[in-house]
């Protein structure tokens, strides 16, 4: 890896030959610092009791969030499972409603109808925010087939996790989008655990990238702690799924420095396994590192950033918490389509 | 007798029966070195070690079809579900393989085994993660479905379920896991399609199973405070279901409520208000009367979630409309 002040007018950083402005570079750990105070008060909501349910947070995963979508045109279609905050944050959709979601609030995303487990954005064509283990992934599959269908260049970019690459259905879904050549990106964060199962205890191939070879899927693994090279990979997958040549693994090497969930102690990992990775690998200070480095911002900048951000989040959490629940007759809406009023059980009624 | 909770209720029973057939062996996600999700089999891997306490990738379809294969084979599969939810994934080894499996080979091969987790709504986990399904498992034949509302039941359940000849189709409920009660210690056993009347009354029979039945009993009491002695039966085995304890209930009360979690519409209330209007219609001095969750998916909010819920006013007031009282 190399990591240089750029020589012409335009300050950046070159890494492996790709050239990163410094407004891209700020835009990127703005971002990633954002997620990861979004998902601190997040923890600490749900520690007040104000969120409650399951909450998974992604601290620690930031820079698969922002590299991704740094990678990825808003068109693209993306999904994921349940611990889609970081992912849907960085989609851009509105943090209040993302936060008054959480708290189950009428602003909420989705109205208040789904909690942590179920973001969803149909205008920044993220789809989820499923929290049944691989249950995206043959979904995802049928976005690029739509895409394939309209012939629309739109790369459906399907998130799954180390745990939920063992469903049978992530298989099926790789050897239709191979079949089809279906411009799917299937994304594997990594993060060494499922719960408390340890990849190794899981998966007899722990190489998750090669999980596509009998498909003839090929696959890249990605130092997803490192936001550039998640960038330069992603853009590479997204070219070659874009491209017509059908699908691409990316195994997304990360850790979550918290529990499962917030209701997880996660006893099963050593302190000093997540120490190595917290403050050995943090992509958040790693891409601080290379921004001084480069002189493109000094450790002030960073703390005054930070301050400003905790600040803009307080204030979000204010806002989001300032919301009415939602009414009680939103419960009978969405349920179907079109309803049809004189048969039972009939619409919008108690029996 | 000890006061232990719900889930050491159910762990006494798989240690017992582990301990008494070798044949018996756990199997889930999370069931070994975590002890449990919800800490159920807390403690088993440690004393039956990991040929019978088998931690499983996240492969619901695989792990389920793998006991049945275990069971024909001549074993005994317990097969933890984390939750009745992730169970749809296996839907098929238990509907097309389990359930039919004796009958469709002509009584050559058996699957004796349970498939077992929590159903229900739990708290705040929104639309595909609370909800009840031993409806759609009631409605096939070769499969009995079990679900236990209190500690003791809970251990003596499983102990006949783990020993029964069939699959069976236990359902817990995680919000019961910690419930507290008097349970027998040692071996325990609480028959197959045995329902229990668990308060005695003369003016109308709720019949409420799993967390319903704790709901039935706040409801029961709120009614005698008016006036109104309620019966609660607890079918506890829902099929096949002991309908000559819910008739003989209504013989004497002529009334009756049905009080379900899940969705009306085909519930396990239409099943049992089916057979009271069947078999009892003459001892009835009002319709049968449900209770039941509200017709939409789960949600999250806190009020949204509460008002979809069946309620323990609810049932009161359905009580007092079959008792002409409302
Ligand atoms: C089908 C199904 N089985 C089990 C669960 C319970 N569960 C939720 S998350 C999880 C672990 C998933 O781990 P992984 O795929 O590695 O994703 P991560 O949580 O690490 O992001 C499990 C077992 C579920 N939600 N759905
Ligand atoms: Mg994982």
């Amino acid at each position: 890896m190399t990591t240089k002040k750029q020589d012409d007018n335009q300050a950046g950083i070159t890494q492996e030959g790709r050239f990163y402005s410094a407004e891209r570079l700020h835009a990127m750990h703005d971002m990633m610092l954002y997620i990861r105070r979004f998902e601190e008060k997040a923890g600490q909501m749900y520690g007040l009791k104000k969120i409650g349910g399951f909450c998974h947070l992604c601290n620690g995963q930031e820079a698969v969030c922002v590299g991704m979508e740094e990678a990825a045109e808003p068109t693209d279609y993306m999904m994921t499972s349940y611990r889609d905050h970081g992912h849907i944050l960085a989609r851009g959709s509105d943090p209040t409603a993302i936060m008054a979601e959480l708290l189950g609030r009428a602003g909420g995303i989705v109205g208040g109808k789904g909690g942590s487990m179920h973001m969803f954005d149909k205008e920044k064509n993220f789809a989820g925010g499923n929290g049944i283990v691989g249950e995206q992934v043959p979904i995802g599959t049928g976005f690029a087939f739509a895409s394939k269908y309209n012939d629309d260049k739109r790369v459906s970019i399907t998130i799954m996790g180390d745990g939920g690459v063992n469903q049978g259905a992530v298989y099926e879904s790789f050897n239709m989008a191979a079949l089809w050549k279906l411009p799917v990106v299937f994304v594997i964060e990594n993060n060494q655990y499922a719960m408390g199962t340890s990849l190794s205890r899981a998966s007899a191939e722990t190489h998750l990238y090669k999980r596509g070879i009998s498909f003839k899927v090929p696959g890249i693994q990605v130092d997803g702690m490192d936001v550039l090279e998640v960038e330069r990979k992603m853009t590479e997958a997204l070219e070659h799924a874009r491209s017509g040549q059908g699908p691409i693994i990316v195994e997304m090497m990360t850790y979550r420095y918290r529990g499962h969930s917030m209701s997880d102690p996660a006893t099963y990992r050593t302190r000093d396994e997540v120490d190595e990775w917290r403050s050995g690998r943090d992509p958040i200070v790693r891409l601080q590192k290379q921004m001084i480095e480069a002189g493109l911002a000094t450790e002030a900048d960073f703390k005054q950033k930070d301050k400003d951000i905790k600040k803009e989040v307080v204030a979000v959490a204010k806002a989001a918490e300032a919301q009415p629940e939602p009414d009680l007759s939103v419960l009978w809406d969405d349920v179907i389509n079109d309803e049809i009023p004189n048969a039972y059980p009939y619409p919008r009624q108690v029996g | 007798m000890a006061k232990i909770t719900y889930r050491e209720a159910l762990n006494q029973a798989m240690c017992n029966e582990m301990e008494r057939d070798d044949r018996v062996f756990l199997m889930g996600e999370e069931v070994a070195e975590y002890n449990g999700a919800y800490k159920v089999s807390q403690g088993m891997l440690d004393k039956f070690g990991p040929r019978r306490v088998i931690d499983t990738p996240i492969t619901e379809l695989g792990f389920a079809g793998l006991g049945v294969g275990a069971a024909m084979a001549g074993l005994r599969p317990i097969i933890e579900f984390m939750t009745w939810n992730f169970a749809i994934l296996a839907a098929d080894q238990i509907v097309n393989a389990a359930a039919k499996m004796k009958y469709m080979t002509g009584g050559q091969y058996d699957c004796p085994m349970v498939f077992r987790g929590a159903g229900g709504a739990a708290a705040r986990v929104s639309s595909q993660h609370s909800q009840a399904f031993e409806n759609w498992y009631a409605n096939i034949p070769g499969l009995k479905v079990v679900m236990p509302s209190n500690p003791a039941d809970a251990k003596g359940l499983l102990a006949a379920s783990i020993r029964d000849n069939d699959t069976v189709i236990f359902i817990e409920n995680e919000i019961n896991y910690g419930d507290i009660g008097e349970v027998p210690e040692g071996e325990y056993i609480v028959p197959l399609g045995k329902a229990d009347i668990k308060r005695v009354g003369s003016d109308v029979t709720l019949v409420a199973h799993s967390r319903m039945t704790g709901y039935a009993l706040l409801a029961a009491e709120g009614l005698a405070k008016q006036g109104i002695d309620a019966e609660v039966v607890d079918p506890r085995t829902i099929r096949p279901l002991d309908e000559a304890t819910i008739l003989a209930s209504v013989a004497k009360t002529n009334r009756a409520v049905v009080i379900e979690e899940g969705w009306r519409f085909a519930g396990i209330g239409a099943e049992i208000s089916a057979r009271i209007m069947e078999k009892a219609f003459d001892d009835l001095d009002a319709p049968v009367a449900r209770v039941t969750g509200k017709d939409v998916p789960m949600p999250y909010a806190a009020n949204l979630e509460q008002y979809a819920l069946p309620s323990v006013a609810e049932i009161v007031e359905a009580a007092r409309v079959v008792c002409n009282r409302a």
